[in-house]
């Protein structure tokens, strides 16, 4: 072994793995087993709405979409409550941002006082349920301040998430090594012009994907505000139900609807996280 | 040249972190357009000493003036300091997220409020002065280690500092690179800016101190020029410390 058996090792193919693992591994066999299983559980749900002798009315689904009347053209109940849960959404989400940035920003004050008011408030809102949260601030807090059941509503969104928003603007702002702040400061800039023009553009790729699970979760749990009857997606579902009995059919469809645009929002994010890998 | 008002007035500076005792009784002058290198082990607080002059850290007694400005923790007026006093960091520490330009340009902008144009002209000027003006519309991290160090000693000199500060420049750069940082270094030399630079690359300090400054164990153990400083150091340590970095 003069030459320290390394001439035997060159060009020598590496062990295959395991029969098993290359079946499992396969394509065509993942495809296969996965249209099994999403197989298996809607013959499941099929067979038993068809046990409890459900009546499926599909048919009927479409005018909730849209409908072709005299008048012409117009859009359906589901549509409409899409576009007010997307605005439900997006209000209270820059609101709970703008909170969250806030309180993010008093945590790492370094001011005693700051952190405390921080910790406190996240504890607080953390370890409360969003639908107490909810009836807090519509019947406790809106009678005192004269809150309508819209405005309780993005309230409630915009506190409870922000406490999460804040967590990650922490972590992202957190993760900018200590030499960006020391060089900002060392060419004369205040904290804020720091945070403004140095920290945070360079936080935003840290926070991108969090952020974006974020705003799927507060689009699905805006649904929650349907028990105070703010007019979206869920409390439009709910009505429909009570006039045509489809149950079956209307949230099958409310809940592929949530799909559809978190699904939409969540490839967006990762076409952007992209262009933010390739621009760094 | 006399000069009554000095560039930095370090009086019986202490400095503690926790317990630890990092800088005792340290006490140096600076003229204007001097030069100071710093050397001496690591962990003697050198990094520790000039980061104090810009308020990167604070000392916990003593005096330091610099430039006229009593320097404190709380000081009003710190933000003023730091625009005269440039400092040029061991990692660099460019902005990633903008081109190098952007790096030159937003200091003078949104610091000193400067419109556009003008910190644009401003940093094409140093960036002549660093020889890399072709770098401009990059991003730091497509340049090479001793291009963005040159970029980092442009963005300070944009503020217009009168003081410069270099923390071990050339430590994290490639042996290849060094020189041209250096090369740099000396020729902001010649311009008359007052310079204090912790280095342990002797060959610059023979070349451009004014005056050498070792360190131990959080003191001043040798203040002299270098002529006196490479032949007949005054203190033992300091010998030894020379021979053991001049030997190769």
């Amino acid at each position: 072994m003069s030459d320290l058996g390394i001439s035997s090792l060159k060009g020598q193919a590496l062990p295959k793995p395991p029969l098993h693992k290359r079946f499992f591994d396969s394509v065509i066999i993942s495809i296969t087993i996965y249209i099994i299983i999403v197989g298996l559980i809607a013959y499941g749900a099929y067979t038993g709405a068809q046990g409890m002798g459900y009546n499926w009315q599909w048919y009927r689904v479409p005018q909730f979409l849209y409908r072709n009347t005299e008048v012409g053209f117009e859009w359906g109940e589901i549509p409409i409550g899409l576009v007010a849960t997307i605005k439900l959404s997006v209000i209270s989400f820059l609101l709970a941002t703008a909170i969250g940035l806030l309180v993010a920003l008093l945590r790492l004050s370094g001011l005693v006082i700051g952190t405390a008011v921080a910790v406190g408030y996240l504890e607080l809102i953390r370890n409360i349920p969003l639908l107490v949260l909810l009836y807090l601030f519509y019947y406790v807090l809106g009678p005192i301040f004269g809150l309508d059941r819209y405005t309780a509503s993005i309230l409630t969104l915009a506190v409870f998430h922000s406490a999460l928003i804040s967590e990650i603007f922490r972590a992202g702002i957190n993760a900018i090594p200590s030499g960006q702040w020391e060089a900002a400061k060392s060419i004369g800039m205040s904290t804020p012009q720091a945070y403004r023009y140095i920290i945070l553009p360079q936080s935003v790729r840290f926070m991108l994907p969090p952020m974006t699970g974020e705003v799927v979760h507060l689009i699905k749990s805006s649904a929650i505000v349907s028990v105070i009857a703010v007019a979206e997606l869920t409390t439009f579902g709910r009505n429909i139900i009570s006039d045509t009995y489809m149950s079956f059919e209307i949230w099958f469809t409310i809940a592929l609807v949530y799909l559809v645009v978190t699904l939409i929002l969540s490839i967006g994010v990762s076409h952007l996280e992209k262009k933010y890998a390739v621009d760094q | 040249m006399t000069n009554p008002a000095p560039m930095i007035e370090v009086t019986q500076l202490d400095k503690f972190y926790g317990t630890f005792h990092a800088l005792k009784n340290i006490n140096l002058h600076v003229d204007q357009g001097e030069k100071v290198v710093i050397c001496g082990p690591s962990g003697s607080g050198k990094s520790t000493l000039i980061r104090c002059f810009n308020g990167l850290e604070w000392h916990n007694s003593g005096r330091l003036v610099i430039d006229g400005i009593e320097v404190y923790e709380g000081a009003k007026d710190i933000r003023e300091l730091r625009q005269e006093v440039g400092m040029v960091f061991q990692q660099f520490n460019l902005f990633p997220h903008l081109t190098v330009l952007e790096n030159l340009m937003i200091g003078p902008m949104k610091v000193r409020k400067i419109s556009k144009a003008q910190a644009e002209e401003t940093a094409r000027k140093y960036l002549d002065r660093v020889h890399i003006p072709e770098q401009a519309d990059k991003y730091p991290a497509q340049l090479s280690g001793g291009q963005q160090q040159r970029v980092a000693i442009a963005r300070s000199l944009c503020m217009e500092t009168r003081i410069m500060l270099f923390d071990e420049p050339t430590s994290a750069l490639d042996p290849e690179m060094i020189n041209e940082v250096l090369d740099v270094m000396v020729e902001l030399a010649g311009t008359g800016m007052t310079m204090v630079v912790v280095t342990h690359e002797m060959g610059f300090a023979r070349k451009v101190a004014d005056t050498m400054v070792f360190m131990e164990a959080g003191q001043i153990v040798e203040i002299s020029p270098p002529e006196q400083f490479f032949t007949n150091p005054s203190s033992e340590r300091c010998r030894l410390f020379l021979d053991q970095i001049l030997e190769h």
